[in-house]
Formats: structure tokens, sequence, C-alpha cells
């Protein structure tokens, strides 16, 4: 018979939880396990709020069903209050921060290079099953247990509310413009969408030396991409005289749009050998024309967070160029309302709850 | 008062032609170009059949400028060399594939990317750089830029070489371009026409594992004894489809029917890419998910430019890989067109165009 979740562990731990698709949250007991040899704990500060923790509560991806109860959360950050006796890389009072990812088969081709995300044993730090079989509970919590290779420094001079929204956002537009060499001086890189991860997006590209146009089907964001965010420019996508004059000019564009959408036009704002990169994740299927990917050897990717080495190289980059994310920040008990917002994308660009000082309240 | 195909040029030129979307071929008269100080004039011994030909003169992509002689995988001898002209001279065996132009100037020039230049002059069905239409390999003779012309390596049949001008180097571009050349890796051939028994024959010249995969099992065993294939994949049987996914580190996708992808994404390694060079008439279905949780790719490619053309030629030179063909007379044109339409053929077709095409 499987033991509640309280039982399971021999740690008592809480947190706020969706038990079925409504996607309500509310709180929830639950356990951890001991701080294992290579393990390091810690007492949650931040955690943002990440558009896949509203698909996951309400099952948008069609894969949760069976894994209710959900704590969500996987822009964590906190600080380190008992580490095991093999960890090396962190100590007590350490600021820590984690992504998405709680572990991998640690072997596979993916795993021994820093791709753990790719890793087909990849263990979410939420809604996963981890290597002793059981649930894994995410930031919407108290009090994380995490293997020491999964977590990263998060460094001194990066306020830890705004930093947060990094470790999945951050991460996710920094690997492909890294891996698909869109973030470096020479190279124009378009953002579609001006989102969680859009906003950082447009950050990290302009702080790499990228030339950073910003496409977008509201107007209204113009005035913010250029002037607050420091977008070299600013196309609407629905403006088609705009978009034919852009034709050929982008060495690749990062697509953060979650709703389905044409991409055609955004191949045919491609130079030749461009890339078009989705780290969004539309539920259907997208139309996809062959003959303007062969005319100009063009590419269309995929792109799912980063490993962990990756993540710190990012947050350590972030940090010295002073990027965090615009937050909003909120009392855990405003979540409910915050996913409701978030669904209409109602955020200046993330939400972030403030877990140490209004998680505790909400205790029944 | 536009001139007529005969009277365009100065020197007399015979070959066949359609006329309309029926895509019949018949003979025709017109006429070729002055061999300027850059040009080669080369008379035409043979001429693959691409599958491109025959959409091209049934008007399926939408853009066909009647009258079109087809023809862009031409093996021939040069009968006469421009002033400037230092490649090549008078006799030697030759071969000119899909672009005869370009604007020489841009980035994608520069970079012997001649077949990604926006102002390419495509062979035939194009307009070339003095405004006059460009008539293929269907033909007696054709009058090429000597930038455009290959050198045809010696011990390359002439016959089953000529489809390497197209199908060769549109399989072998983009297995350089998307890294498939490492010996171990495995690739997958989609398709088993024209391209795809290229695809398998250069795959394994490169040392990689090949896989061909396809709709029906027919030719497994061609694959596999004739063209070295290491394994085949039935895309009906789910089994075995299964048993396979996330095995493949590259796939080439030469079907130009639509299809659906997710089954061929699947196959793909994490970090895999499918390059496509087919040409379906609508376009495809893409899965998202898989290219977000694997960082796959698709990619398309388009031919290649004229210094990796030749060195494709080089290379299948040095590995004895030609095509599979069926070598045709001129007048039987139309039924091996026919034929084409329903794939019957293993794996080209090749117009034995210096011993057939008669006036």
């Amino acid at each position: 018979m499987a033991k509640l979740a309280e039982e399971e562990h021999p740690v008592k731990a809480f947190g706020w939880a969706a038990r079925d698709p409504s996607g309500h949250l509310s709180p929830f007991n639950f356990s951890r396990r001991e701080t294992g040899e290579e393990d390091v704990k810690f007492k949650v500060l931040y955690c943002g709020i990440c558009h896949s923790d509203l698909h996951f509560i309400k099952n948008d991806f069609g894969f949760s069903a069976s894994a209710y109860p959900i704590v969500p959360g996987h822009e964590i950050v906190g600080e380190v209050t008992e580490v095991g006796s093999k960890v090396t890389k962190f100590k007590v009072g350490d600021k820590v921060g984690m992504g998405g990812i709680a572990g991998g088969c640690g072997s596979c081709d993916n795993c021994v290079n820093d791709c753990t995300v790719y890793c087909p044993k990849l263990i979410l730090t939420y809604n996963g099953i981890d290597h002793d079989g059981t649930r894994t509970y995410g930031g919407y919590s108290d009090f994380m247990v995490a293997n020491e290779n999964f977590i990263v420094r998060v460094p001194d001079n990066i306020a830890l509310d705004g930093a947060a929204p990094l470790l999945c956002a951050g991460i996710t537009v920094w690997s492909p413009l890294k891996y698909f060499g869109l973030g470096e001086p020479g190279k124009h890189v378009g953002i579609v969408g001006l989102g969680g991860l859009g906003h950082v997006g447009v950050r990290l590209a302009k702080a790499l030396g990228s030339k950073v146009t910003v496409i977008s089907t509201s107007p209204s964001k113009k005035n913010e991409a250029l002037a607050h965010l420091g977008a070299d420019s600013f196309l609407v996508s629905s403006d088609q005289d705009e978009m034919r004059a852009a034709m050929g000019t982008l060495d690749g564009v990062i697509d953060t749009v979650s709703a389905v959408h044409p991409i055609s036009p955004l191949i045919d704002l491609l130079k030749t050998n461009g890339k078009l990169v989705i780290v969004g994740a539309p539920s259907k299927p997208l139309e996809l024309p062959v003959l303007p990917l062969l005319l100009g050897r063009k590419v269309v990717a995929g792109s799912g967070g980063g490993g962990i080495k990756e993540t710190q190289e990012m947050i350590d980059f972030a940090a010295k160029h002073s990027i965090t994310a615009d937050i909003e920040l909120i009392t855990m008990d405003y979540v409910n309302t915050a996913m409701e917002r978030l669904a209409k994308g109602d955020v200046r660009y993330r939400f972030v709850i403030d877990i140490a000082n209004t998680l505790p309240a909400t205790k029944p | 008062m536009a001139k007529s195909p005969e009277g365009e040029h100065p020197h007399k030129a015979f070959g066949w032609a359609a006329r309309d979307p029926s895509g019949a071929l018949s003979p025709f008269h017109f006429s070729r170009r002055e061999n300027g100080d850059e040009d080669v004039t080369v008379k035409i011994l043979y001429c693959g059949v691409c599958h491109s030909d025959l959409h091209t003169a049934k008007n399926e992509w939408g853009f066909t400028n009647y009258p079109v002689v087809p023809g862009h995988e031409i093996v021939g001898v040069a009968t006469k060399v421009g002033n400037n002209v230092e490649k090549f001279k008078v006799g030697d065996k030759v071969g000119v594939g899909v672009l005869v132009g370009s604007c020489k100037r841009c980035e994608p020039c520069q970079q012997d990317l001649e077949n990604y230049c926006p102002k390419v002059t495509l062979t035939y069905n194009s307009i070339g750089q003095d405004g006059t239409k460009t008539y293929g390999g269907y033909s007696d003779m054709i009058v090429v830029d000597q930038r455009y012309v290959l050198r045809f390596p010696d011990n390359l049949p002439l016959d089953a070489g000529a489809p390497l001008l197209c199908a060769g180097i549109t399989v072998y571009s983009p297995m350089k371009y998307y890294g498939m050349t490492e010996a171990g890796k495995h690739l997958g051939v989609a398709g088993l026409g024209g391209l795809g028994h290229v695809a398998v024959k250069i795959g394994k010249a490169f040392g990689l594992k090949v896989t061909v995969i396809s709709s029906s099992s027919k030719k497994e065993s061609e694959a596999i004894n004739k063209l070295g294939a290491d394994s085949f994949l039935v895309t009906s049987d789910p089994a075995k489809m299964k048993a396979a996914m996330g095995t493949m580190d590259f796939i080439i996708d030469t079907i130009s029917a639509v299809h659906p992808l997710l089954p061929l994404l699947s196959l793909l390694k994490m970090n895999g890419k499918l390059v496509t060079v087919g040409l379906p008439d609508k376009p495809l279905e893409l899965p998202i998910f898989p290219l977000v949780v694997g960082r796959k790719l698709v990619g398309g490619s388009d031919i290649g430019g004229m210094k990796e053309t030749q060195e494709m030629l080089d290379f299948c030179a040095k590995h004895n890989i030609a095509a599979d063909i069926e070598l045709i007379r001129m007048e039987d044109i139309n039924t091996a067109m026919e034929r084409l339409a329903k794939s019957d053929v293993r794996y080209r077709f090749v117009i034995d165009v210096g011993n057939s095409l008669s006036q």
C-alpha cells in the first residue's frame, strides 16, 4: 500500500500542493529524505513561479494525471542548513539555487557531458520519480534536500529574489544562446515573446554582445523592450511590412511563446544557415513549411533547460552583469490568484513567492 | 516583341520540352548563346531524370514557365572553351548540375555557397543573367559559365555518375554540414529512391552505421545486400519502431510526399538531427515536444555549392560510388516519367542523350 506523503520519509516537510487538475493549490504536509552523504539540505527563501508550474498542476501536458498531489516550484533560492559528510562544494550558510533537475543516471553520454536535462532517466525537481522510487516535491515548500551536483551557488552580489527565476527561465534561454552560437558579438538574435523567458533572454543576449530584436504580438511592449530591457529593435509580428523588411536579417530566433503560432514568418526572418530555437512548449504540433528550410539551409530546433555547470556559468555571468528578472514578489497565500493572472499573461514578468517570510504562517 | 526560343540565341539547339501541365514531353527546337570568354560548351551525353524534373514538367510547384526543357544531372564533353577558361579544355569530360549562375558577389556566393544565392540561376526554368530563360539537359548541348561546370572524374562511369550532380550533392552537402561524417555514428535514411540509395552508399563510405527507413519491406533485401545498409526499418511495424527509438544520431529524410515527422523524430537520440531534403508540396506537422525534451532539430538543405559538388564527385570517384540506374532512350521519357511518379525505378532513370536524341 502506498505510503502517505507524510510518512514516506523521515523528515517532516510542509508546502503547498495541487491535488487535482483544477490546479488549486493549498497547504500540504509531506516529508523529505534524511540528508545523505552527498546531499545538501537548504531552507527555501524564494521560489519563482514558472509557467510550467501552471501547466503541470492543471495537467496541460497530459501526463501528470497520476502524479497528484504536486508541489511545484523549480526556480528555488535558499540557504544551506546541513551538508552530508561527503559534500565538498557547499557549507552551511551558503546561498544556493536549484532548477528543474534533481538528478539523472549519471553515466550516459548526456549526464557525462553536463546535459543531464537530456538524460532519459532524468529526475525532475517536482513531479518526478527519485532514485528510490518516491515522488519528488518542488520549491513551494519550506526546505529541499538535493544532491550537491544538482544545485548551484548563488553569487553574493545578486538579489536573491530577482535571481530565483534565473534557475529556469535564465538557463532555458542561456543554453540555446550558447549551444547554437547566438550569444556573441556580431550575432543578431530575435527573441519572440516578452514574458518570463523573453525578458531575461533579452538581457542575457545583450550582455553576451549580440544585437537583439524583440518580436511580439503587442505593440504596447515596444517601449519596455527598447527603453527598459535594452533591446535594439522591436518587431510587431502581425505587421507584415515590418516583418518583410526584416527578412533574412537574423542569425537566430529564440521562440519563447507557448501558444500555438505560425513559425513560417519566423523562419523567413532568418539569414541563410539561421536557426529557430523553440523553448516554449506549445501543446499541439506546429506547421512546418519545408521549402524555406531548404532554400536557406535553416534549422528548427528545440531546447529544454541546461546542465548544472552551464547553470552555474549563467548565474555567475548574470551576477557579474547585474542581471536579474523583473519580479512581483508575492505571499504564499496569493499563489492561486497569481496563477490566474499568469494564465492571462498579467505579470511583469515573473511572480516570485516570498517563501521564508510567508509560508510558515499558512501552516494549519 | 519577345523572340521565339529558336531565334533567341545564335546557336541552334534541340531537346525535349513539356509545354503544359500534362507534363508530356516532346521534341523542341530552341537555341543557345554564343560561347563567351567564361563559358564552356558541352555536348550532352547523359542526363539523369530527377523527380524535380517531373514536378516542374507538371507545374506541381506552381512556378513553371512553359515550355520547359528539364534536366539537371548532365554529363558530357567540352566542345568549346572561352578565352578565360583555364580549368577545362576541349575533350574534357564535364558535368553540369542544378545551377548555371549566381550573382557571385553576395555573402553565400563568396563562401562557395552559390546554391543559397538569392539570385541563383537554375539550369532550367530559370531566368539567366542575360534575361533569357534557361533550358536543361534533355537536349543536345548546353553553354555554361565555367564556375558552374564540374570536372567529371575519369574513373566514374558517365551514365551512372550523372545522378550524382543532383542526388549526390543533395545528400552529401547536409551530411557534411550537419556533421554526419564521424565514423561509427548511426544514420537513418528515410525513403529509398534516387536520393536515398545514394545516401546509403555515401553514408557507408563515411564509416557510418546506416539504417534504411521505409514504408514497405519490399526493398529490404536490396537495401542490405546490394546497397550495403546495415539494417532496415519498416515504419508500419510498431514493435520494431519502438525498439529503434532513440538510436539514431541523424536522419536524412528524402521522402517527397507529405508524411508524419513524429515517428522519425522519436528514432533520434538526444541532440539528434533530422535533415529534410525532399520537397513535400504541403507543410509538414512539426511536434515541438520531442524537439524541446531532446534538443533535437529539423534542418533543411538544398543541393550544395560548386566547390562542394566537385568535392563530392571526387569523393564518389575515390570510393567507387555511382547511382544504380536504368538507362533509357530519349523517346521513352514519357513512359519513364509515368513510372517515376509511381516510384517504379531502381533507382534513377538516365537518358542516353548522346545515342538517342535525334531530330
